[in-house]
C-alpha cells in the first residue's frame, strides 16, 4: 500500500520534471534527480542553458575482461565535466586510454566504476537500446577514417543519422542539403565517398554528425589523415560550429598545437586525467 | 516501415556492387525455383491434355474382358516352373465367351448403373477403290450402345438399328473422312451408294445407311487420304462374315452420370463371375480409363514429389549459399556496421537490414527461378505437344517460399551483425 502511494508520487514527479523548464532543471540539480527519471528521460529534449554541464563524468573506470587472468584496468577514475558550448580538446599520446576514453564519452562502451551523466541521461541506467538512442541523436561523431557508408552518396551519408532517428523523408532530405551546404559540399551531394577527397568526405562527415542537432560532437583526430592546409578547413569549420551555433565539441588529439586552439585542454597519461589548461580558443 | 524502404534500396545497391557475386549466388536459388516452376508447368500441361483427351475417349467407360486364369504353382508339362506362375496363352473358346444372356442378366441386376452396353468385332482393314479414289476402312460389327459409349456423331443418316441389327444386313455406317475421299464431301450423296470393301482375298459389299463423324487422332502424322477409318456394320453381320462363335470376348459397359466407373468394372466383373466358377482356364476381368486416369495422377504426383525433393535439395544448398555470401558480407562490411550503430542505428534496425538484404537476394533469383522455369516448361510442354499452362498458384508459392528461405537463412548471419560490437566493428579494417 505504502509503496504504491511512493511509487504514484515519484510518477507524478516525473511528470513535472519533463514539464519542467531548464531553470527548474538546473536547481534539482544531476545528484537528485529520481533513478527512474533517467529512463523516461530519452523522450525529453531538455535544452540547457550555455554553461550548464552537459558531459559529467566522476570517477570513471573501465576495466576489460573483468574476472579472467588478463583483466586490464584502462581507465582508472577519470573526472570530466563539460558545459554546453564548450570546445574541448583531450590530448595524449597513443596508449593513454584516449581512445577509451572516446567510446565511453561516445556512449559506444559501458564505463565499469563511476558516475556518467550525458545531457541529464544516466549513462550506467541505460539499456543497449538506450545507448543507440543516445548516439543517435545526443552525439554527433567525426572519425578520423571519415567512415562514410560506401556506395552511398554523400546526401544519403548525412540523411543516416536521420533514418535511425525516424525523421520523414522530406524533412530529412531538407536538412541534409542544408548540413551539406553549410560545410560547402552540396555540389557534391551525389557524389559517393570514393568520388571523394579525404578533406571532402570529413566535410560530409561533420555534416553527418551535425545531423540530429546532436548535443554535442565527439571529433576523434578528425584531421590526423589530412594534410594541414585541408587539416586547418576542417578544424575552420569546427571553430564556426562552436562560435556560430554554440556546438559543444570534444575533440580527441594527440596534436598539441590542434589542442592549443580549443578553450581548455585536459590532458590523459596512462588512463587519468593529468593537466587541465586554458587553450587560444575563446569561450563563448 | 521507412526503414524498410531504405532497406530494400540499400540491398538492391550492395547487390549492383557485386554483380556476378550476386548472380552466383542465387544460382542455387533459380535453379531450385526454376525446376520447381518447370515441372508444375509440364505436369500441368499434361494433366489438362490428358483430362481433355479422357473425355473425349470416355473416361466413365467399363471395359469387361477376359483374362487367363493363373494356375500357381502348377509345374508345367515340361517341368520348369516360372516363378511360382506358369502361363501359357490360350484363345477363348466358344464356351469362354460372354453371351447375351449373360450381358442381359448383367443389364437387368444393374439397370441404375448402366446406361449403355457397346459391343464390337473387327472383321478386318481394306480398301474401297472407285475408279482413282480410294478410302482405308477397318470393318467393325458393332451394336447400337458402341455408338454411345464412343459418343460418335451422326452427320447424314441413320445409325444402325432395330430390324437392321438383328436381322445382319449388309448395311454400312461410313466416316466423313470416307466421304470426303469417295463423294467429294458430299455425304448426302453417299447414302443408300453400295460399296466393295477388299479385305484379304476377300470382298463384301455394303449398302451405306449413314455418315458418322470421325474423331482424328491429334498425334496422327497420317495424312487425311491414308488414314484408316472405321465401316461399321451390324455385329450379327459382322459374326457372320467371320463365321465366328457367337458371343464376345469383351465389352464396354457405359456408366451413368455419377457411377464410379472404376468401381463398377470391379462389380460387374464380380457378377460375371458366377458365370465362370467352372472354366478353369478364364474368369472376367473389368477395366476403366478411370483407374487408368488416377495411375497417371499417381504417377505424375510421384515424380513431382520426386522433383520436389530434387528443388528441396537445390534450395536449401542454395540457401546455404546466400548466408555464406551474407557471412562474408557482414564481414566485409564490418566498419559500415560499426559506423551505422555509432550513428544511432539499435541492433534490431541492423538486423533487418541484413534480413532484408537476404530476402532480396533469394527474391530476385526466385523471380529469374520463375522466370526459367516457365520458359523451359514451355519448352518441355511444346516439344512434347501439349499447351503449356503455367500455375499462378505455384508462382506466388515460389516466391513466398524464397521469402522464406531468405529470412530463415538470413536470420543468422544478419543476426551476427546485429550483435557486434560497435567498437570492434568501428576499428576493423
Amino acid at each position: 500500500m505504502f509503496n504504491k502511494k511512493k511509487k504514484n508520487n515519484e510518477k507524478e514527479l516525473i511528470i513535472e520534471d519533463i514539464t519542467d523548464t531548464a531553470e527548474d532543471l538546473e536547481e534539482s540539480g544531476d545528484e537528485e534527480k529520481d533513478p527512474e527519471e533517467s529512463e523516461s528521460s530519452e523522450e525529453v529534449i531538455k535544452a540547457p542553458a550555455p554553461g550548464e554541464v552537459i558531459i559529467d563524468m566522476k570517477g570513471i573506470v573501465k576495466r576489460y575482461f573483468i574476472g579472467m587472468p588478463n583483466e586490464l584496468e584502462v581507465l582508472h577514475g577519470v573526472d570530466i565535466q563539460v558545459r554546453k558550448g564548450e570546445f574541448v580538446a583531450i590530448v595524449g599520446q597513443s596508449g593513454s586510454g584516449k581512445s577509451t576514453l572516446m567510446n565511453v564519452i561516445g556512449a559506444l562502451d559501458r564505463p565499469t566504476l563511476g558516475s556518467y551523466n550525458l545531457d541529464g541521461v544516466d549513462m550506467f541506467k541505460a539499456k543497449d537500446e538506450d545507448l543507440s538512442a543516445i548516439r543517435c541523436k545526443k552525439i554527433g561523431f567525426v572519425f578520423q577514417t571519415y567512415n562514410l557508408v560506401a556506395r552511398t552518396s554523400a546526401l544519403k551519408n548525412v540523411e543516416l543519422p536521420m533514418l535511425y532517428s525516424n525523421t520523414r523523408r522530406s524533412v530529412r532530405n531538407k536538412r541534409a542539403k542544408e548540413l551539406l551546404k553549410m560545410v560547402e559540399m552540396e555540389d557534391r551531394m551525389k557524389h559517393t565517398p570514393d568520388e571523394l577527397s579525404g578533406g571532402q568526405k570529413q566535410r560530409v562527415a561533420i555534416a553527418r554528425a551535425m545531423a540530429n542537432d546532436p548535443a554535442i560532437i565527439l571529433a576523434d583526430e578528425p584531421t590526423g589523415a589530412l594534410d594541414s592546409a585541408t587539416g586547418r578547413l576542417i578544424m575552420d569549420i569546427f571553430h564556426r560550429l562552436n562560435s556560430e551555433q554554440g556546438k559543444t565539441i570534444v575533440l580527441i588529439t594527440h596534436s598539441p598545437e590542434l589542442a592549443e586552439e580549443t578553450q581548455r585542454i585536459l590532458t590523459l597519461k596512462d588512463g587519468l586525467i593529468v593537466g587541465e589548461r586554458k587553450g587560444r580558443g575563446k569561450a563563448v | 516501415m521507412m526503414l524498410f524502404v531504405e532497406n530494400i534500396l540499400l540491398a538492391l545497391s550492395s547487390l549492383r556492387s557485386n554483380k556476378i557475386r550476386a548472380l552466383l549466388t542465387m544460382l542455387g536459388i533459380i535453379i531450385g525455383i526454376g525446376s520447381v516452376i518447370a515441372i508444375v508447368t509440364v505436369g500441368n500441361s499434361l494433366t489438362n491434355s490428358v483430362n481433355s483427351s479422357m473425355e473425349s475417349v470416355g473416361a466413365n467407360n467399363v471395359n469387361i474382358g477376359l483374362k487367363q486364369k493363373e494356375k500357381e504353382n502348377e509345374i508345367t508339362e515340361s517341368g520348369y516352373e516360372i516363378s511360382g506362375r506358369s502361363f501359357e496363352y490360350q484363345e477363348p473358346k466358344s464356351e469362354d465367351l460372354y453371351t447375351d444372356e449373360m450381358i442381359e442378366s448383367l443389364k437387368n441386376k444393374y439397370p441404375n448403373e448402366i446406361k449403355e452396353i457397346s459391343i464390337s468385332e473387327d472383321v478386318g482393314n481394306g480398301k474401297v477403290t472407285q475408279g482413282d479414289d480410294y478410302a482405308n476402312v477397318s470393318v467393325s460389327g458393332v451394336n447400337e450402345g458402341f455408338f454411345v459409349a464412343n459418343n460418335i456423331e451422326i452427320i447424314q443418316g441413320t445409325i444402325l438399328s432395330g430390324k437392321a441389327m438383328e436381322d445382319g444386313k449388309s448395311v454400312a455406317l461410313v466416316s466423313d473422312y470416307f466421304v470426303d475421299n469417295l463423294y467429294g464431301g458430299d455425304a448426302s450423296k453417299a447414302i443408300g451408294k453400295k460399296v466393295e470393301v477388299i479385305s484379304g482375298m476377300k470382298y463384301y459389299v455394303y449398302t451405306i445407311v449413314g455418315v458418322y463423324k470421325y474423331q482424328a487422332n491429334t498425334f496422327s502424322a497420317e495424312s487425311k487420304k491414308d488414314t484408316v477409318t472405321p465401316l461399321f456394320i451390324p455385329i450379327k453381320t459382322a459374326k457372320d462374315t467371320n463365321h465366328s462363335v457367337s458371343g464376345y470376348s469383351t465389352f464396354t459397359i457405359v456408366v451413368n452420370a455419377g457411377v464410379s466407373s472404376w468401381e463398377f468394372s470391379k462389380k460387374s466383373a464380380n457378377f460375371l463371375k458366377k458365370y465362370y466358377r467352372n472354366n478353369n482356364k478364364f474368369e472376367p476381368s473389368g477395366f476403366s480409363l478411370e483407374s487408368l486416369v488416377s495411375t497417371y495422377t499417381d504417377m505424375m504426383s510421384k515424380i513431382s514429389l520426386a522433383i520436389s525433393v530434387i528443388a528441396g535439395i537445390s534450395l536449401v544448398v542454395g540457401g546455404i549459399g546466400v548466408m555464406n555470401i551474407m557471412l562474408v558480407s557482414i564481414s566485409e562490411r564490418t566498419k559500415e556496421i560499426g559506423t551505422r550503430k555509432a550513428l544511432g542505428a539499435t541492433n534490431g534496425s541492423i538486423r533487418v537490414q541484413f534480413i532484408v538484404e537476404a530476402i532480396v537476394i533469394c527474391i530476385i533469383g526466385g523471380i529469374f527461378g520463375i522466370i526459367v522455369g516457365i520458359g523451359g516448361g514451355m519448352l518441355a510442354a511444346k516439344a512434347l505437344g501439349f499447351s503449356a499452362t503455367p500455375s499462378l498458384s505455384s508462382i506466388v508459392v515460389s516466391l513466398l517460399f524464397s521469402m522464406g528461405i531468405g529470412v530463415f537463412f538470413g536470420y543468422y548471419p544478419a543476426n551476427k551483425a546485429s550483435k557486434m560490437n560497435p567498437i570492434d566493428a568501428l576499428r576493423y579494417e
